[in-house]
């Protein structure tokens, strides 16, 4: 099927040279198309033996589907990958694997419901007599595991694991099948500063072990803190490479086509009345489980009260038991001392709450829609744009051309279903439609997920200036630059908690502690060259 | 969507599975004990006062059990209500699924002394006629083991059963061997096994709405073959020679066991082999692994190097043999000749009994045995003339699948990825 393995050749050369070189790959003219959509246009890379190469770019701009045609699991329209200097074709990630690539997903590849040892295992199993040989797949977990300094048990259940550990098993994985060349994809998305630390310390290590790691990003200060040389995407194009010495806003500016700001200007807060008064909240998370436990919060007029934390911490269960959404196991929620729990969510978004959702694709917009439809999905039935029985298209569409200039919404018409806009532009459409009511108070979740960087900065501007005319905030973002730069206070949530509520300028280390759920304050702070201690936002 | 709560609420859904009273072993424990007290009040009221006997032959004849049935009836009433009654309080949780079928146990002895009062219930005969019935179900929920625990849903076992069942007595009476018989079921099981897999693997179709069609295609064609071939002509197409029963000396001679076990055909023990084979091969070989990786999460397995898609083709086929050992059960062994719909619903009872056994092997095995023994008594009573109905207890493999699926016996879950056809980004 493939050409003559390198694998034997791998194993000739590492006979000669008496240890294992690391791998020299090639990338030429990579191109691939889905339909209409250029996701790869000729891309070139190069990634020298023991580096830690960073490929930068923002969400979509086709690092991950250029590193799966790599991987094996998608195939080059055009272009050719060559590894130690001999062009090769991938059929299916067992042939990269053989090539000595190995690949740490962003969605991890592990079956929750295997052991450490059976994931590790699995496409690689060694057998005795016909059966797995169990034993020996523990052992070569823990022989990698300690070499390599990443701790994992073999006999867990994987869908018993943090995520941290998770990552680590993958890594585990890779290694266990002798790759030289890592590609490790968006590996900090989901850690906690702590554990973004530990993992970059983890990549030190192996590189110093003589392997090669390609690093999928789209956050600037981890490139800096860890690559040997940086390639800029954007738009499915190579537009640069560059050392990491270069500054941060000249990087952000690569990536993303033009210099930005990245800091939102806002004047001090004026808090006023409570306005969101939350005491003694649990609510269960899908599977039953307690995901908030005992949390009291208040919000105050003309405050943005910012939830820091790493996803999956309670943040979602919290705000959509306010939303209605979910339904409290203990606890009140009131607005202007109305209670919320006993409202419909219906009932609540026309009490004066605007409710931008953490998933857009899944609750903020429906994508089949038009953008104008989109705009009254609250509204429908009210005047001017309708009753109950019937929409008046014109009104609509009225109020939608308005909406669109105001919040620029960057649309051929305000006709297009909005699956056909950018994410940072259905985001517009859902923070334009939440914020044409009257409010008294604004709750955003993840506000400016997979939105580009010039729409993150109007959707923050848009924030702050209802900030300063006096509605209540509450933001939630697993980004802790974004609540650092919105937040008037800064409460962070770890295991259904509230932890701390904290200043905006409580110094970095000491907010990642708390969002790793530690409070002792006696723990050693990391050391002064720490990247994530450096201020600035992404 | 409808916030009905205040502080003091719980959520129906189960919160925390050890902090809630009504935990799954109270629950249970309600139910058990309601069995418990309808055992001791109806059956003990019911039952005639006279001597019930359970004898060890295939007769009235020789050594036997015997219980006074009005007694035997209340007394093993009590004892579920003890069971029940222990579940309640929390008691022995550490063997709460030993307890539960000690409930059942006495509940269903409790039955059997009211019906069986006056008269003899011969065991031996009782349990072979339960493993008659099951062998089909066995196979057949085996066929739905190999294929779901890969990820695809097989709901034509009925279909694979028919063509399994046609194909052995067809071509067992042509070639005039019960072992081209039993080889043309498999390749009949195939045959609607391919057509599964090719649609649902390749094509992408709703795997349950294929199945269901499967079936129905299947009870046409061998339906239409029927009346146009077979009975046109029954003696060339319809007598296939019979499975030869083998007697293994010594075993055979155990007291309800041996004749149970060791005085049988092939078939019987080939799905006994089966069960085992089928368990170790999931849990202890590299296919096994592979196949459960593909079933819970097909991109993983992909994503080191294991073709998703060629794995399921290969369980699917698999099971499409295994299911038509099912169908040779029907013509070589239980009736000798095919028959129109002969099945009657085999195949559905099949597809509870993988469901009821939790997508296991052994699982199946239990379940399996669980409904043939229902089905026996069904017969036993109709034919001693009790006065339950023998539909109540036709009926006990859907009741039972429904009550599994509602998830009141454990959690009953399918393997992530079943029914989910793999598609590369």
């Amino acid at each position: 099927m493939h050409p003559v393995s390198t694998g034997a050749a791998r194993r000739l050369r590492s006979v000669l040279r008496l240890q294992e070189i690391p791998l020299r790959l090639e990338l030429r003219g990579i191109t691939k198309r889905f339909g209409d959509l250029v996701a790869n246009d000729h891309i070139d890379l190069t990634v020298e033996p023991g580096e830690v190469h960073a490929l930068l770019g923002e969400n979509g701009a086709g690092k991950s589907t250029l590193m799966n045609q790599l991987y094996g699991l998608l195939q080059p329209d055009e272009g050719e990958i060559v590894v130690d200097g001999e062009a090769r074709t991938f059929r299916s990630p067992r042939d990269a694997i053989a090539a000595g690539i190995g690949m740490v997903h962003q969605h991890f590849m592990l079956v929750p419901v295997f052991t450490v040892a059976e994931n590790i295992a699995l496409g690689a199993e060694k057998t005795k007599a016909g059966f797995l040989d169990r034993r020996r797949a523990r052992r070569e977990v823990l022989e990698v595991s300690e070499r390599y300094g990443l701790p994992v048990d073999p006999d867990a259940l994987v869908e018993n694991l943090p995520v941290g550990a998770q990552q680590r098993v993958e890594i585990v994985k890779a290694l266990t099948r002798d790759v030289d060349l890592l590609i490790l994809d968006e590996p900090t998305a989901v850690l906690t500063p702590q554990e973004t630390e530990e993992l970059l310390a983890v990549m030190r290590g192996l590189c110093d072990a003589g392997k090669s790691i390609v690093f999928i990003t789209h956050k600037l200060k981890e490139v800096k803190a860890i690559a040997d040389r940086i390639t800029v995407i954007r738009r499915g194009r190579t537009v640069g490479t560059a050392s990491p010495g270069t500054a941060e806003d000249e990087l952000a500016a690569l990536m993303v086509g033009r210099a930005v700001t990245l800091e939102v200007d806002k004047t001090p807060a004026e808090p006023g009345r409570e306005v969101l008064t939350i005491s003694g909240l649990a609510v269960a998370d899908d599977r039953g489980v307690r995901a908030v436990d005992d949390v009291d919060l208040v919000v105050r007029a003309g405050e943005v009260l910012g939830i820091a934390g790493v996803q999956g911490n309670g943040q979602t269960e919290l705000v959509e038991a306010v939303m209605g959404l979910r339904t409290p196991l203990a606890g009140s929620i009131t607005v202007d001392n109305e209670d919320l729990i006993r409202m419909s969510t219906k009932q609540i978004l026309r009490s004066g709450i605007g409710y931008v959702p953490e998933d857009r694709s899944l609750d903020g917009v429906v994508k089949e829609f038009s953008v104008a439809e989109n705009l009254v999905l609250d509204q429908y039935d009210r005047p001017p744009y309708g009753n109950a029985f019937r929409l008046d298209p014109a009104a609509v569409d009225k109020s939608a051309r308005e909406r669109v200039e105001q919040f620029d919404i960057r649309t051929s018409s305000p006709d297009s279903a909005v699956g056909t806009l950018s994410g940072g532009n259905q985001q517009k459409v859902v923070v334009a439609r939440e914020m044409s009511r009257p409010l008294r108070l604004f709750i955003a979740s993840q506000p400016t997920r997979g939105v580009d960087v010039g729409s993150i900065e109007f959707i923050h501007g848009r924030i702050v200036h209802e900030r300063d005319v006096g509605t209540a905030v509450l933001v939630v973002s697993s980004e802790l630059d974004e609540v650092v730069a919105l937040a008037d206070r800064i409460a962070v949530m770890y295991r259904g908690k509230i932890l701390a509520i904290v200043p905006p300028d409580t110094p970095r280390e000491e907010l990642g502690l708390l969002m790793a759920g530690i409070t002792d304050s006696t723990r050693p702070a990391s050391d002064a060259g720490d990247p994530a201690a450096e201020k600035g936002t992404e | 969507m409808t916030p009905v709560s205040t502080a003091t609420v719980e959520n129906p859904a189960e919160v925390t599975p050890t902090g809630r009273f009504w935990n799954r072993q109270r629950r249970l424990g309600v139910g058990v004990l309601v069995i418990g007290l309808l055992a001791t009040i109806l059956f003990g009221a019911l039952a005639p006062s006279k001597t019930a006997r359970f004898t060890l032959s295939e007769d009235a004849q020789g050594a036997a059990f015997s219980i006074n049935g009005k007694l035997g009836a209340i007394l093993f009433g009590v004892l579920a209500i003890a069971a029940g009654a222990v579940l309640l309080a929390g008691l022995l949780s550490r063997y709460s699924t030993a307890v539960l079928s000690a409930g059942i146990l006495t509940f269903v002895l409790s039955f059997l002394c009211w019906q069986v009062a006056g008269n003899f219930l011969p065991l031996v005969d009782t349990a072979s006629g339960t493993l008659e019935l099951a062998v089909p179900l066995i196979f057949g929920a085996l066929a739905g083991v190999l294929g779901e625990r890969s990820g695809v849903i097989n709901v034509a076992i009925e279909g694979q059963f028919l063509m399994g069942a046609f194909g052995a007595a067809l071509v067992g009476t042509m070639a005039g061997s019960v072992w081209a018989g039993l080889f043309s079921a498999a390749v009949g099981g195939v045959l609607i096994a391919g057509i599964l897999a090719v649609l649902a693997i390749r094509y992408l179709v709703d795997q349950t709405v294929v199945g269901i069609v499967l079936n129905l295609l299947a009870l046409g064609v061998t339906g239409f073959l029927y009346e146009r071939l077979m009975q046109a002509d029954a003696q060339s197409y319809n007598q296939p020679p019979k499975m030869p029963e083998w007697k293994i000396p010594g075993l055979a001679d155990i007291p309800v066991v041996g004749p149970v076990l060791f005085d049988t055909n092939l078939l019987v023990w080939l799905a006994l082999i089966l069960v085992f084979v089928v368990h170790f091969g999931l849990t202890r070989t590299r296919w096994g692994l592979r196949t459960r990786a593909v079933g819970e999460h097909p991109t993983a397995a992909d994503t080191v190097g294991i073709r998703v898609r060629g794995l399921r083709y290969l369980n699917v086929l698999l099971g499409g043999v295994v299911a038509g050992f099912g169908g040779a059960y029907f013509t070589l062994v239980a009736t000798g000749s095919f028959n129109k719909n002969m099945t009657a619903g085999a195949g559905f009872i099949a597809l509870a009994a993988l469901i009821f056994g939790r997508w296991t092997p052994f699982g199946a095995l239990g379940a399996a045995l669980f409904f043939g023994f229902a089905q026996k008594l069904a017969t036993y009573l109709s034919a001693v003339g009790s006065p339950v109905p023998n539909q109540f207890l036709n009926m006990l493999p859907y009741l039972a699948t429904i009550v599994a699926v509602a998830g009141l016996v454990g959690r009953v879950r399918a393997p992530a990825a079943d029914g989910q056809p793999y598609v590369k980004s």
